[in-house]
């Protein structure tokens, strides 16, 4: 099947099992193992994640397909993305700062953060490889960005658990375990790939 | 050479529209426009640009509440109370605030954003802080390292401050040191006094505004003062006093005792015990010798704790002369100054003849 024709919401679900971006390519790895030590602050780095993957696909999509591509510029899409992703953040910074003070702080430092998240500019990078359309583009977004909230609220699920329950040998602990942990879970969701099976 | 240009302009453009938007976001979200800050229930209303911090904000109108840590929110010393338009409580501020504050509106000014139209409440006495640009009536060589300095506030300017308390002085760039730099010094003069201010200032090496005072300040110079703050002062009381101070703390004592002369305060008894190494060291001692005489409730006690020459005064380290003579010290109050090591071992002198703890009010200069 020509991946155009793809309905938007199959790219939605596949983003977020079996192309899980953090779960298959490796990537916000760095946040993904720092914040995922409780539940609540991986959830508000998650819900940030989403809100700016979600609106920063269809605007790089935008910019390479309706600037970048008809003046040949493709090599130059690295800084474009990084400058569309860092303006946006600024600008969703002063809006959330603006309407909700307590998301605001909940958020905090992440948000400028997501600025050099790597799932970010992944995200917009795979969108011009697969060749997504606007709408695709928008779903895989979203579906990035949740599939990456998923994987971090549930490694920080399984880590508060382990810190009140398990022993880990010393030498694992930390950012050993959790990365034995997220190969772990990465094994389980290749368990999604009968449902979807898309690039 | 095209494809070189074309991709200037084309990143250029792109940025050019996207820092276009930024200031259009800027302009619709960060954009408070004028709001207005009530102070005390119209005792003082200001108008102020909005999206500043609240204690900020106050600052630009020189309301000055005090802050240790500079407004990053780790010292808790901001409180206000803000009865309209201060927003959620923030989880930043809900560490340095118990029940009762909570539940009586009060925050940390250095959180709350002024978003919009703002009413506070604020202690009386910080309305009375204000920044004074004074000029330098004389300087007085009292000791080797004590000089003494008389501000005088400008045209129809007074200062409203309590005995006892202090007043921050501002030394302008000077050789190596930039910036300009503020340190807190105790005020010597009486209340009554309220058109200039007297600070006496002891000479620390290397101190970044002592040298100032003491290398380069000449009368007739202008000088920055803001204040006054503090809560060493004269508690209302009927109980007898012990004054006990060294070096430069001289002067908040002696702005208590000058206040209770003009306050006809003459039930109290009142003992300055006033500790100094030797005879060099002392000053003021005419001036608290003529109040002596003059009012029999005073009684002033210089002590010299290594000069064996001879001198009219006492011997020995100031703890030991206030223990020789003192009894029972239960129903006195006493009133501290000096080098936290001198405080430290006063309070324990104090409190082993029976003084209570919270009836020992001090000012450590550290």
């Amino acid at each position: 099947m020509d991946i155009q024709n793809v309905h938007p919401f199959i790219i939605f679900f596949a983003a977020i099992t079996t192309n899980n971006i953090l779960l298959t390519n490796f990537l916000g790895m760095c946040s993904f193992l720092a914040v995922s030590k409780d539940l609540k602050s991986s959830l508000g780095l998650g819900a940030a994640v989403i809100f700016v993957s979600t609106f920063t696909a269809p605007i790089n999509w935008l910019v390479y397909h309706k600037l970048l591509v008809p003046y040949e510029l493709e090599y130059l899409q690295y800084i474009a993305f990084i400058v569309v992703i860092a303006a946006f953040v600024q600008i969703i910074e002063m809006v959330i700062e603006r309407v909700s003070t307590l998301l605001y702080l909940a958020l905090g430092i992440f948000l400028p953060l997501i600025t050099v998240n790597c799932a970010i500019l992944g995200c917009a990078l795979f969108l011009v490889i697969r060749q997504y359309t606007f709408m695709q583009s928008i779903a895989y977004g979203l579906g990035a960005g949740t599939g990456w909230a998923l994987a971090i609220a549930a490694l920080a699920g399984i880590r508060a658990r382990m810190e009140k329950k398990s022993k880990v040998i010393p030498e694992l602990e930390g950012a050993g375990i959790a990365l034995v942990i997220t190969g772990i879970i990465a094994m389980a969701f290749i368990g999604f790939s009968g449902i979807v099976r898309i690039n | 050479m095209t494809p070189i240009i074309t991709a200037v302009l084309v990143l250029s453009a792109l940025s050019g529209i996207l820092t276009l938007l930024l200031l259009v976001a800027e302009f619709f979200f960060a954009n408070y426009g004028e709001c207005s800050i009530d102070v005390n229930k119209g005792e003082k209303t200001f108008k102020v640009e909005g999206g500043a911090s609240l204690l900020t904000s106050l600052a630009s109108q020189k309301l000055f509440l005090p802050s240790g840590c500079g407004g990053r929110g780790s010292c808790g010393t901001c409180k206000c109370r803000i009865i309209e338009g201060g927003g959620p409580l923030l989880p930043t501020e809900v560490p340095y605030l118990n029940d009762e504050e909570k539940k009586t509106d009060v925050r940390l000014s250095c959180q709350v954003k002024v978003r919009g139209d703002i009413k506070i409440e604020v202690p009386e006495e910080l309305l009375s802080i204000k920044e004074f640009e004074t000029v330098i009536e004389s300087i007085t060589d009292f000791t080797h390292d004590i000089k003494g300095l008389r501000f005088k506030l400008p045209e129809g300017e007074t200062i409203k401050f309590k005995a006892g308390q202090f007043a921050n002085l501002f030394s302008n760039p000077y050789d190596d040191v930039k910036e300009e730099t503020s340190r807190a010094y105790s005020i010597s003069s009486a209340p009554s006094d309220n058109r200039a201010l007297e600070l006496v200032i002891r000479y620390v090496p290397n101190g970044m505004v002592t040298t100032y005072v003491f290398k380069h300040l000449k009368e007739g110079d202008k000088a920055r003062l803001i204040g006054p703050f503090g809560e060493f002062f004269l508690r209302d009381s009927d109980r007898e006093i012990v004054c006990i101070a060294g070096g430069s703390g001289l002067a908040p004592i002696r702005s208590i005792i000058l206040d209770m002369i003009d306050r006809g305060i003459s039930n109290r008894k009142a003992t300055f015990f006033f500790g100094a190494v030797s005879q060099r060291d002392l000053y003021y001692v005419e001036e608290f010798k003529a109040i002596e005489k003059e009012h029999p409730w005073f009684r002033f006690v210089p002590a010299l704790s290594k000069d064996d020459s001879d001198h009219p005064y006492e011997k020995g380290i100031i703890t030991e002369v206030v223990a020789r003579n003192y009894g029972d010290m239960k129903e006195l109050e006493a009133y501290l100054c000096g080098s936290p090591g001198m405080i430290d071992a006063c309070v324990k002198v104090l409190t082993g003849k029976g003084m209570s703890v919270d009836r020992v009010y001090y000012d450590k200069f550290s």
